[in-house]
């Protein structure tokens, strides 16, 4: 198995195994990209509605498909069905939470659970029938690449590559409407069709990847990857791109190490794979990350703990407590045994002449702008200017020496 | 200048308006009303705002001032009325207009720099493939050294101070190189120095012939910062230059026993 996902990964594993890491790649980027926009307009979960809202439509298309004479297993003609139901379901929300009391929320619940309840049912219907065994209607729950015919991988590119198109081309719109819908609308731009272009964009990913990563978890590829760029940027147009590249990595392997373990399904692959990095994000990110955080935490302590012993010398206190004792014994401000060293007086003889400036610098500028950047950590001359701060010792008089000293 | 008037109590419309001042005035709304379900929250509003100007929309909480700027900007739905902009219809005029919104009105966590949000101010302009030149940067820099920002131009917006924040909504507005300018309570909530700032940028934009247009809560400054006043309760109570139509009368009618008496008063002695 190994080899095959090494021969899968470096796409020599046949013509079609290749289409089908590079379509899974596309749809990838494409989810993450759109998705950005879901994430910052705050509508993930219309998405996870839209999703399930395909199934019903599957299911029609292939009763009609079969009826008409043709294969049922058509991908074009079932995609355009999930589109059909998943348009209606998205309608059905916008109307319940528009027309009635029901909250945004509570619409996504009820279609969600009846479109998907009404869809399971259907499916179990044509698994009874004779053109229905080997239809595989099931695959478009978890996704599944085995047996993918060539067309169906082409159309897949094709599709995630026009989805990229149009949200690179809707990029500003949509960044202002998730921004600020109301500067939008002054602007001119017509927000509910700016949305609703969001929404259909969303939608045409939901549909393209039903064959790849399956309905329940398209909501997944398209919000995990925005979410996890979020932690390595501060700018949108940062996210989106990063965005695209993780769903489009998450994809290929996803797609790739489900066709060399055929018995997988390729949908909770990719998801695995994009919680993965989600993970990874989570923790190490430089700005937003959990470590970086605590760490930033623990040198601000750090500080205060520093400030705090350098104070206490100052005014001939005893420090008691255990970390300040360490973090000044191992700068060589305090002896082991707590008696403070030469350099530990002269630091703490500035602090202390630092906290009278401080003192008078409150007491001439009344203008709480200044003297209330007071906090006890900010130094002086980060507020102040050089003249000034020698006014401040001015006024103080001459240095006095700190018991001991 | 129009002659200024009163609503009587029995709620007369406030007669400002004939053609001929709509089509002097920056903005020119007519029966204007809009509804919250079937309380109207604007009941039938017509006023002009003289070009090259600064005015002010002023009234108690809940008297539909920020409504009134919503619905000319075809933010909120408009139960009936028209709104024009220099004498034609809005809907044509939108590049020569800029709106800066209440602060609390995003979400300051947004992925964006204070230099992305300005240039969100010239994306009409770029239009959908427009790339963003040297000239586009330019300008977004130079607005953001006009509201005293130009420091703070790769910033997240979140780790700003409310002040700053609005400075760079003023910044965005800048961009647009509008003609006429729609604030929705530009001074609240900011410090002393962003009040200042803000004041002198709308000052300067006036001396260069823009209108200004600002829904505003503090009665103290109305007098010092504008030119132009139009006093509303839900309906319109009084329009017309500041010396005349803000007096103790009009406040009166306006905010009803919601001032004090002993307020109105040092209102009125700033007056003279």
């Amino acid at each position: 198995m190994l080899d095959g996902l090494g021969e899968a990964l470096l796409l020599r594993a046949g013509y079609n195994a290749a289409l089908v890491g590079i379509g899974a790649a596309l749809l990838g980027f494409a989810a993450g990209a759109a998705g950005t926009f879901l994430f910052l307009r705050k509508r993930a979960l219309v998405s996870d509605a839209l999703a399930h809202a395909t199934l019903p439509g599957v299911g029609v298309a292939f009763i009609l498909l079969v009826a008409a004479g043709g294969d049922g297993r058509s991908l074009t003609g079932l995609m355009l069905g999930a589109a059909v139901s998943a348009a209606l379901g998205l309608w059905v929300v916008e109307w319940l939470a528009r027309r009635t009391r029901l909250t945004e929320d509570a619409a996504i619940g009820a279609v969600l659970s009846a479109f998907f309840g009404f869809g399971v049912v259907l499916l179990t219907h044509i698994q009874t029938l004779q053109a229905g065994r080997q239809a595989g209607l099931e695959s478009f729950l978890l996704g599944a690449t085995a047996g993918m015919l060539r067309q169906d991988a082409i159309v897949i590119a094709a599709g995630g590559a026009l989805a990229v198109l149009a949200t690179w081309l809707l990029r500003r719109p949509m960044t202002l409407v998730a921004f600020d819908p109301g500067y939008a609308a002054s602007s001119g731009l017509d927000v509910r069709r700016i949305d609703l272009a969001m929404m259909a964009l969303v939608m045409a990913i939901t549909v393209i990847g039903l064959k790849i990563v399956g309905l329940i978890l398209i909501v997944a590829l398209l919000i995990i990857p925005p979410v996890t760029a979020r932690f390595w940027t501060d700018r949108s147009g940062a996210v989106i791109w990063i965005a695209g590249g993780l769903g489009a990595v998450a994809g290929y392997l996803g797609a790739t190490i489900s066709a060399s373990a055929p018995a997988l399904p390729t949908g909770p692959i990719i998801v695995l794979v994009a919680a993965a990095l989600f993970a990874l994000s989570l923790i190490f990110a430089p700005a937003r990350g959990v470590a970086a955080a605590l760490l930033r935490h623990r040198r601000f302590q750090a500080r205060v703990h520093r400030r705090q012993g350098l104070l206490a010398i100052g005014h001939g206190e005893t420090i008691l407590e255990p970390f300040t004792l360490r973090l000044l014994t191992a700068e060589g401000l305090v002896r082991p045994d707590g008696v403070a060293t030469e350099a530990g007086r002269a630091q703490a003889a500035r602090i202390a002449r630092d906290e009278r400036r401080w003192a008078v610098a409150r007491e001439i500028h009344q203008d709480a702008a200044l003297s209330g950047r007071y906090d006890g950590l900010t130094p002086i001359d980060a507020v102040f200017t050089a003249d000034e701060i020698a006014e401040f010792d001015r006024r103080i008089g001459p240095p006095v020496a700190l018991g001991g000293a | 200048m129009p002659e200024i008037a009163l609503a009587a109590r029995d709620g007369h419309r406030v007669p400002p308006a004939d053609a001929d001042s709509a089509a002097r005035a920056a903005l020119s709304i007519r029966g204007l009303t809009v509804s919250y379900g079937e309380k109207p929250a604007v009941f039938s509003v017509d006023a002009d705002f003289p070009a090259a100007a600064m005015s002010a929309i002023v009234g108690p909480n809940g008297a539909g001032k920020s409504t009134m700027l919503k619905a000319v900007l075809g933010m909120v739905p408009r139960l009936s009325g028209t709104v024009s902009v220099f004498g034609a219809p809005i809907e044509g005029m939108r590049r020569r207009l800029a709106y800066v919104p209440q602060r609390a009105s995003v979400d300051w966590d947004f992925p964006a720099t204070v230099r992305d949000v300005v240039l969100m101010g010239l994306y009409p302009q770029l239009g959908l493939i427009g790339r963003i030149g040297g000239a586009h940067s330019a300008r977004a820099e130079a607005c953001l050294a006009r509201v005293g920002m130009a420091d703070f131009g790769h910033r997240q917006i979140g780790q700003l101070s409310g002040g700053q924040q609005q400075r760079v909504f003023l910044a965005r507005a800048l961009a647009q190189e509008a003609e006429l300018y729609l604030l929705d309570e530009p001074f609240a909530g900011v410090d002393a120095a962003t009040e200042r700032a803000i004041i002198e940028v709308l000052k300067d934009l006036r001396a260069a012939g823009k209108s200004v247009i600002a829904v505003h809560h503090d009665l103290a400054t109305v007098r010092s910062y504008f030119d132009h006043v139009f006093l509303i309760n839900v309906r319109p109570v009084a329009q017309g230059p500041v010396a005349t139509a803000f007096t103790s009368e009009t406040l009166h009618a306006t905010y009803g026993g919601r001032l004090a008496a002993t307020h109105l008063d040092e209102l009125a002695l700033a007056a003279i």
